[in-house]
């Protein structure tokens, strides 16, 4: 049975990989419709949707990935954390619908009052989509209640000061990522205001990393362990120490106009960290502290089958990936097009 | 017991599982059969280098762009409906079912979403040999999501290839049995058929409109009906083939299904009568007013004129579908799948005596037939999907075990709000089509709206991506 152990956590790590690289894609994406409402005027609004129209669909499919690798891998908890989280994730799925069709629809609005209208349901639902994961995040680390095989509370459970917190914190940090995209992949005006606004979400966003990371480790006894127990305090010393020195750079990129994709990178990484972070609280657990990976875990021949997929697929799609965003590399000019 | 407008939450969650999956296979349904019309209309243009096929690609990818968000968005809402409705059901089918879907996701969906941008609005970036590769592969996904969704569907309907767990879990035993299960070929290739089908109807029907507004100097428009009708003519028998394959497939594996589709109340010891029309009645278990045909029912399921049945009266009522929803999409469907054989027929007869675009009946018939497909479309999924009950999983799992353990407040809700929201939004992205569609193809027509959006640095203004070979 060794070998199933091992490929329940490697099911752990590949999972926990695509919900990263749904963050790196689509962070940045919804970042630019929370962004929105700070650049009121039409050109700069096309320019900003123009940087990742090409794109965008793709990054959502990381977001499937993780909802369906959960559904494939663990379906006991994919079974337990739906339901338990039913509000914000309906939420989140009707966002970006709004979302998704305002990319099409915003060109085809032919009047002001409708074209105003997509621009509002670009703006509301990317936001809404955010606020919604970073609920879903802090109702996962709060808890949820299990009963048998089966979520055990009631709808309104995921609610509480500490999730409407990370829902925050989460909306701050895709605007800062999207800010960074725009410092990087345009230029003139829009790019100047999107450094100045990265500066003042940069402050927002270190604020809630470091309020998101003071109170996780009291709500659960099994957090505080991690983090604060002697010598495993050694171990998991260098994500802190990291955390610090990321935003340090970070600091120093975005006011030293050095390098436009620098800052960028450096907010990646320090959601990078944020992220091992997490796994740091949440290992071994799914759903903190009542079911673990192996509980949840689906049996060995469905993971197996799976696995020898997606190690063959995942190198490829990240491949054409690449290819795509290297298609539509470089600035992207104001004004420019086919007209 | 918990109730939202007198519904209990079982009714609740079917009604918005439903209604959102009849929502979103209407999109892709449509962009399967576009992708592929227009791989077409791109690789005859850079064979034949005929403007006219260049002209109708980019009408088309236009309408296309469109009709791929609403079922981007609105597939994103089914992937995770499992787990918020059916949560029961994805735990215990999960092991099976999970596996394959996740396997959509890796061969379709990433290949579909990273091509999708290289094909519409590359051309003029990577030159017209990786522009049609791109387009290729997007058509390629689209048929690939829909072969692993519906064996993931057909083993609903003939689960096959799992053994049952301590836990009450299905567990995979052998995957090919469970992907190639016994219903999964014909449901494939007869739906398939239909997504090409109603997007003929529906190129059709643009063809036919723009016609009738005296647009028959546009070769364009000439183009696109002409291949519509042929498609027409030659896709609509075949389907009414495939579609009797599935019925006999469903008659060895869901015979109670087939009984509420053909209304057989009774047993029959001497021939079989085909029930053309009648008003079923389950509690007094009777077709009332049936306009029947006598003994051609036994030939129609493969047996002779005095063959006999076991009808619904053998069936404990606990076990049966309900037999109106079921008889009533089911003849929706068949009946718009015999009007599509008859105008593929008058086509080739216009055709023959060369007044295919000048026959201003028929262009006035296309033009109402222009969502037939679509329609017949999701009347086969009611009759697939109603004639499951009251199972999820064949025989196995019943759908009042299936439920997720939520209240009909939660579920009533979150209906309500997609009920809105789908009408609005999608209501919108329709009316946005159709305005795209009643605009003739014109030459020279842009790859977008004057308004369109404007690209990446590299594509040089005002270069219309017309023949540029020299790539
Ligand atoms: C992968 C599985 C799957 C797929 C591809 C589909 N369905 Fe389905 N459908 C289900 C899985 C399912 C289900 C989860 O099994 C439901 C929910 C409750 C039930 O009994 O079956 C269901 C119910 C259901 C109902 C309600 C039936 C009832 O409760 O009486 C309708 C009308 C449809 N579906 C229609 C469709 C349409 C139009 C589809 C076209 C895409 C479709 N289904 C594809
Ligand atoms: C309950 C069942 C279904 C689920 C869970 C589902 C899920 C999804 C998801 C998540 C997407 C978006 C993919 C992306 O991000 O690019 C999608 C799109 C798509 N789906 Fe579905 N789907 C279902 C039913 C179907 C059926 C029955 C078919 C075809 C027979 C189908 C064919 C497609 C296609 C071709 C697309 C690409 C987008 C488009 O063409 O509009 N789906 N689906
Ligand atoms: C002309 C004669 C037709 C016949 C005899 C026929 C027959 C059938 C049968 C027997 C089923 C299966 C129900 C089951 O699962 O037991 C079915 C399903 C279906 N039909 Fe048809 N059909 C016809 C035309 C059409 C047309 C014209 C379309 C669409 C353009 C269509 C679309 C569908 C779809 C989408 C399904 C559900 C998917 C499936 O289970 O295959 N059908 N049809």
């Amino acid at each position: 049975m060794e070998i199933s152990f091992d490929l329940t956590v490697a099911w752990a790590l590949l999972l926990a990989f695509a919900v990263y690289v749904y963050v790196v894609l689509d962070g940045f994406d919804l970042g630019i419709g929370i962004l929105y409402p700070a650049f009121p005027r039409k050109e700069d609004r096309d320019l900003m949707m123009n940087t990742v129209a090409p794109v965008w669909d793709g990054n959502e499919t990381w977001l499937v990935l993780g909802g369906g690798g959960l559904f494939a891998a663990f379906p006991l908890a994919y079974a337990i954390i739906m339901p338990a989280l039913y509000p914000p994730i309906i939420a989140m799925l009707l966002a970006l619908v709004f979302r998704g069709v305002a990319f099409e629809f915003r060109w085809r609005a032919g009047n002001r009052f409708s074209e105003k209208f997509w621009d509002w349901a670009f703006i509301g639902g990317s936001t809404v989509a955010a606020m919604a994961q970073g609920i879903a995040l802090g109702a996962l680390l709060q808890g949820i209640e299990v009963d048998g095989r089966a979520y055990g509370g009631g709808w309104w459970d995921w609610l509480t000061p500490f999730t409407l917190t990370c829902g925050l914190a989460v909306v701050f940090g895709y605007g800062l990522l999207g800010a960074c995209w725009l410092n990087w992949r345009t230029e003139g005006y829009v790019r100047k205001h999107s450094r100045n606004i990265a500066r003042i979400l940069g402050f927002v966003t270190v604020g809630f990393i470091g309020i998101v990371s003071l109170w996780t480790p009291f709500l659960e006894a099994a957090y505080f362990e991690r983090w604060y127990s002697w010598p495993q305090m050694l171990q998991v010393a260098p994500v802190p120490i990291l955390v610090v020195l990321f935003i340090l750079f970070l600091g120093k990129e975005l006011y030293n106009e050095s390098n436009d994709w620098m800052p960028f990178v450096l907010t990646l990484g320090l959601f990078l960290l944020c992220f091992i972070g997490l796994g740091v609280c949440m290992w071994p657990y799914v759903i903190p502290t009542s079911v673990t990976m192996y509980d949840a875990a689906s049996p060995f021949k469905s993971q197996l089958f799976m696995f020898v997929g997606a190690i063959i697929l995942v190198p490829i799609i990240l491949g054409y990936t690449a290819f795509a965003y290297y298609v539509f590399r470089g600035k992207i000019k104001p004004g420019e097009g086919y007209h | 017991m918990d109730t939202f407008l007198g519904l209990d939450a079982l009714v609740l969650a079917r009604i918005q599982f439903g209604f959102t999956v009849a929502f979103h296979f209407i999109f892709p349904a449509f962009t399967i059969g576009l992708a592929s019309y227009l791989a077409v209309l791109n690789g005859m243009f850079l064979w034949t280098k005929d403007e006219a096929y260049l002209r109708l690609f980019k009408f088309w990818v236009k309408i296309f762009a469109i009709s791929f968000a609403m079922g981007v968005v609105s597939g994103i809402v089914m992937s995770y409906q499992f787990g918020t409705n059916w949560s029961v059901f994805s735990d215990r089918a999960g092991p099976v079912i999970g596996p394959l879907m996740a396997y959509e996701v890796l061969t379709a969906f990433f290949l579909e979403a990273g091509f999708l941008g290289i094909m519409l609005f590359g051309r003029d970036k990577v030159g017209p040999g990786l522009h049609m590769t791109a387009t290729c592969l997007v058509a390629f996904g689209t048929a690939v999501s829909a072969t692993w969704i519906l064996s993931v569907n057909s083993w609903m309907h003939t689960p096959a290839g799992f053994v049952m767990g301590e836990n009450g879990q299905f567990l995979p035993d052998d995957w090919l049995a469970a992907i190639f299960n016994p219903s999964f070929p014909y449901r494939l290739a007869h739906t398939l058929t239909a997504a090409f089908l109603g997007t003929a109807f529906v190129v059709g029907g643009v063809g036919g409109w723009h016609l009738l507004r005296g647009r028959h100097d546009n070769r364009g428009v000439r183009t696109m009906f002409s291949m519509a009708m042929w498609m027409a003519a030659v896709v609509a028998p075949l389907q009414l083939v495939l579609g009797h394959e599935q019925g006999l497939n469903t008659y060895e594996y869901q015979p109670t299904k087939v009984l509420a589709m053909e209304g057989h109340f009774e047993s029959y010891d001497d021939g079989i009568p085909l029930i053309l029309f009648g008003i079923p009645d389950q509690e007094a278990g009777e077709m009332r007013y049936a306009v029947e045909i006598p003994r051609i029912g036994g030939p129609i399921l493969g047996k002779g004129l005095d063959a006999s049945m076991d009808g619904l009266d053998t069936v404990p009522r606990s076990e049966e579908p309900p037999v109106a929803i079921v008889f009533w999409s089911f003849r929706v469907m068949v009946g718009i799948g015999m009007v599509m054989i008859g105008v593929g027929l008058w086509s080739l007869w216009s055709r023959w005596r060369g007044r295919l675009y000048d026959d201003r009946w028929l262009h006035r018939v296309s033009v109402l037939m222009a969502p037939s497909g679509i329609v017949a479309i999701i009347a086969g999924w009611i009759t697939t999907e109603v004639g499951r009950q009251p199972y999820t999983v064949y025989g196995l799992m019943r759908t009042s075990e299936s439920m997720s353990p939520i209240g009909a407040q939660a579920v009533g809700t979150s209906l309500m709000a997609f009920i809105v929201i789908y009408f609005a939004v999608f209501g919108a992205g329709i009316i946005y089509l159709l305005k795209l569609m009643l605009k003739a193809p014109e030459k020279g027509e842009s790859e977008k709206d004057s308004d369109g959006p404007i690209r990446t640095a590299g594509i040089t203004p005002g270069t219309t991506p017309e023949v540029s070979p020299a790539e």
